[in-house]
């Protein structure tokens, strides 16, 4: 290979893939440059993530019969059979959720299965007595007895961590460090492995809060000044305007654009996306004075939420608002609709509609015509293993004796009434499926979004608690399910309060947003207040 | 082809294969299969309601119960003060089958109390709570005042005898319910449909509110408690449910069986239980009526007609005498096995 005019870090040639005959890769072409940072954009169900088992040799590709065409790192051709084979040719990984061990140390994690060592009494012993194994085998064995380098260990990952500026101690344990630390640690882990040529990020700011994220962001461009390579995967499209230098984008398996950073802009990549031009309805906010009397009183509210603590929050919700809450992670926003209905523990005086409502006990909350929609989808909001239709609902069967026949505990469910339900459900929020009876784990991300919405929708209530509706959805989806809240805010009068870590989609619905910091208000704006009063009240200060 | 495999299953296919092997070398070495078959049938009906109740208790989130010999102990505590008393026929079923519901129903909510203090490991408890419920219901079997001298331990005047002979009582009872011949074998019509009957109930039961807030609070607890179903109690209601059955099917069981064993013999009926449920496809966290039946038959059915064969080939064979430990040896090769296979196929593939 020639020094002077270097192959490109990653080439791919004419990747096809299908699954038990369904085509979800039709011939993709993707080049990745050294030093530059490359989007790879795409709707759920794109084609993303098998391209990047491809890439990683995840054995669910080779399991399902390998796929077609041509992949070169570095120039060379290879064929990724394992994670660790691909690690071999310099790919590294970012991954969404971390793969870190919470016991062990910053520095041990980052030097993990990869420690320097040196050889000890034992190790040179064992050495001597498995000879007749042969040279390599027996080598194999004394080092594996070899002691570990710690102070090696140590120097080396404070370098690795200095490299993407972070001053974290190395020697903490990664239990109980802030999520954000935790994904620098896995960059960290990956800088760290010399040979890494090629990073992949795969949705790296999904968890971050966004001084974390824009902290990440400039990592990532350091990185690339030193000649890595970074294929950047990511729902953010304001993060792809900041950092990329190429964007493709990845439709139906296929790539339908690529794209210098200078000639895209976020509504045409979202346009690309979904193949469609997104309809920008704007929903004008309403006058304070327009607004109806208060119907949710919420003082002092204290809640025992790990991570989300809410302490003594003063909160009025007027009738058929959309009030939204925002604020960074970690700073309660998420914690006061938990609390509210009863999920967590509360203390507090909360009353709807003029009289107190018990907090702790979620059957009273439904009851009395509140629902909530959760952040955490997989673990609160669905039961996976159940149909679409189940799913929509068992909590208005149980909460308030919908889709069931007879009366009492021995009523039985009424599995049609509830299934000819789904399928309405099904055109109206437009979830893509094979039926109400599909099961909600074979849904993407955001369809099990409105799977979620539906089940609350179907309780009918008076006043809708929503918590992060558009976290790590597609575009397409995003929009349907904030369109369908506007709707239901505006045609049948639904009070909703809408939590989000993005103030942009707030500022679009809202009518008036309160900022919750430290666990307390620290203030309500209107959603077209300036930029710089947001970043006041976000930042802790008062304007 | 590939298709109906992955429907029923892998497990369930290679047993049915086997099962079929099984009967068709019967019949080469001249083995009547009618007999067999009807054997087949009795032991499915004496276990289904065994294997009935580890239901519940799958579907409230409990897992597998391996605490199942608490509820049989109850059975056994129904099964005798009855017969002690001197009550037979039907009159002594029936009122072993009432005590055995209440009884069981009254263990089964201190378990389930047990239960809720152990989140996470209640299977393991469960094996514990069995083996210590057999434990102490042999001291009471030892010590209690006996009435009845047909029950009346040989030695001692005090206490029950290890195995009641349930002639005259209401051994075989059920099974004579409506049956009939068919080749050399007896079809226990009364037996299995008293199971499936019970069966019907308990599917039944999971499609009505309660039922259906009981399996999501099993399958997603934060998801029921967010949908304002009360998670401990459907939990309580699944153990008390599970442990209830077990007694009633300990009661069929020794009704078909003719005998009722005392002291250790409830020790490890746990497992062969947990084994037909798996084998019929189900997992730790899932489990239908179906799985119950078909499970049930394919586990009774080959260990049923295994015994018989290795039996008779055993007798074919010119030195049988030194032969005559292989049938059990086999049986419990085989019985073991089949738990063994089924323990590892935990996740129903």
């Amino acid at each position: 290979m020639n020094p002077e005019s270097p192959a490109p870090a990653l080439v791919l040639d004419g990747i096809k893939k299908s699954y038990f005959g369904v085509q979800v890769l039709r011939g993709v072409d993707l080049t990745v440059q050294a030093g530059e940072i490359h989007a790879l954009v795409g709707e759920n169900g794109a084609g993303k993530s098998t391209l990047m088992n491809i890439l990683f040799g995840m054995p669910v590709i080779h399991e399902t019969g390998g796929y077609e065409g041509t992949m070169r790192l570095a120039g060379q051709a290879v064929v990724p059979k394992t994670p660790s084979d691909a690690m071999a040719h310099g790919v590294g990984m970012v991954h969404q959720e971390f793969m870190l061990l919470p016991g062990f140390t910053v520095a041990e994690n980052i030097k993990l299965n990869r420690e320097p060592t040196r050889p000890n009494l034992v190790s040179l012993a064992a050495t001597v007595v498995t000879r007749p194994l042969g040279g390599e085998r027996s080598r194999g064995i004394g080092r594996a007895l070899e002691s570990l380098d710690l102070p090696r260990i140590k120097r080396e990952s404070r370098a690795a961590l200095d490299q993407i500026g972070m001053s974290l101690d190395e020697m903490l344990p990664v239990a109980g460090l802030p999520v954000g630390h935790m994904q620098f640690v896995e960059i960290a882990r990956e800088v760290d492995k010399e040979k890494a040529k090629l990073l992949v990020f795969d949705e790296p700011t999904a968890v971050l809060t966004e001084t974390e994220a824009d902290e990440l962001l400039k990592t990532m461009k350091q990185l690339a000044a030193r000649g890595v390579a970074i294929l950047f995967i990511t729902h953010r499209l304001d993060e792809v305007m900041a950092v990329a230098d190429r964007i493709t984008v990845l439709r139906d398996g296929e790539v339908v654009a690529r794209l210098d950073r200078a000639e895209a802009t976020v509504p045409r990549i979202a346009e690309l996306m979904i193949g469609r031009t997104l309809l920008q309805r704007e929903h004008p906010p309403r006058a304070a004075g327009a607004l109806g009397a208060v119907t949710l009183r919420v003082r002092d509210l204290k809640v025992d939420m790990p991570g989300e603590r809410v302490r003594g929050v003063d909160l009025d919700v007027r009738r058929g608002e959309i009030l939204g809450l925002a604020g960074l992670a970690g700073q309660g926003k998420i914690g006061i609709a938990n609390g509210i209905l009863g999920l967590f523990p509360a203390t507090g005086e909360v009353t709807l509609e003029g009289k107190p409502l018990r907090l702790g006990d979620p059957a009273e909350a439904l009851r009395r015509g509140l629902a909530f929609v959760s952040e955490d989808r997989r673990h609160v909001g669905l039961l996976l293993d159940e149909s679409i239709a189940d799913n929509i609902a068992t909590t208005a069967l149980q909460a308030q004796g919908k889709f069931q026949r007879g009366r009492g505990p021995f009523a039985l469910y009424d599995r049609a009434a509830a299934r000819t339900h789904a399928e309405a459900a099904i055109v109206d929020l437009d979830i893509r499926c094979r039926g109400p009876q599909e099961l909600v784990r074979r849904l993407s991300g955001g369809n099990q979004q409105k799977v979620c919405l539906s089940r609350a929708f179907t309780l009918e209530p008076t006043l809708l608690f929503v918590s992060e509706p558009t976290r790590g959805i597609d575009v397409g989806a995003k929009h349907r399910v904030l369109e369908k809240l506007v709707e239901w805010n505006r045609e049948r009068g639904t009070t909703i309060v809408l939590t989000s870590s993005e103030l942009l989609e707030l500022r679009r619905v809202c009518d008036r947003i309160a900022v919750i910091d430290k666990g307390r208000v620290a203030g309500i704006l209107a959603p077209d207040a300036p930029d710089v009063e947001f970043g006041l009240l976000f930042a802790g200060e008062a304007p | 082809m590939k298709r109906y495999l992955q429907a029923i299953g892998v497990t369930r296919g290679i047993l049915v294969v086997f099962l079929l092997v099984l009967w068709a070398a019967g019949m080469a070495v001249g083995l009547e299969l009618s007999p067999v078959l009807a054997d087949c049938l009795v032991r499915t009906g004496m276990n289904g309601v065994l294997v009935l109740a580890l239901v519940p208790a799958v579907r409230a989130g409990v897992g597998l119960n391996f605490g199942l010999p608490l509820g049989i102990v109850c059975g056994l505590i129904a099964t005798v003060l009855p017969m002690n008393v001197g009550l037979r026929g039907w009159d002594c079923f029936a009122a072993a089958l009432a005590l055995a519901t209440l009884f069981g129903a009254i263990a089964g909510i201190g378990y389930a109390k047990l239960l809720e203090r152990v989140p996470g490991e209640e299977m393991m408890v469960g094996v514990y709570v069995g083996f210590a419920s057999v434990a102490a219901a042999a001291i009471l079997w030892l010590i209690v005042p006996v009435q009845n001298p047909e029950l009346l331990l040989p030695l001692g005047g005090k206490g029950f005898r290890q195995t009641l002979v349930l002639d005259g009582y209401f051994g075989r009872i059920l099974d004579r319910v409506g049956q009939f011949k068919f080749g050399s074998g007896v079809f226990p019509t009364g037996l299995l449909v008293f199971w499936l009957s019970l069966c019907g109930l308990i599917a039944f039961f999971f499609r009505t509110r309660i039922g259906i807030a009981l399996t999501a609070a099993g399958e997603n607890a934060r998801f029921a408690r967010a949908s304002g179903i009360d998670v401990g109690r459907m939990r309580t209601v699944g153990v008390t449910l599970s442990t209830a059955l077990a007694a009633v099917g300990i009661v069929v069981f020794s009704q078909s069986y003719g005998f009722v064993q005392l002291y250790k013999a409830p020790l490890l009926m746990a497992f062969p239980t947990v084994a037909a449920l798996l084998i019929g496809g189900a997992s730790v966290r899932h489990a239908t009526i179906a799985h119950v039946i078909v499970g049930t038959f394919l586990f009774q059915s080959v260990l049923t007609t295994a015994l018989p064969l290795v039996n008779r080939i055993v007798t074919l064979s010119p030195n049988a005498s030194e032969l005559s430990n292989i049938p059990e040896i086999a049986r419990l090769i085989i019985s073991n096995g089949i738990i063994l296979y089924a323990l590892t196929r935990k996740d129903s593939t």
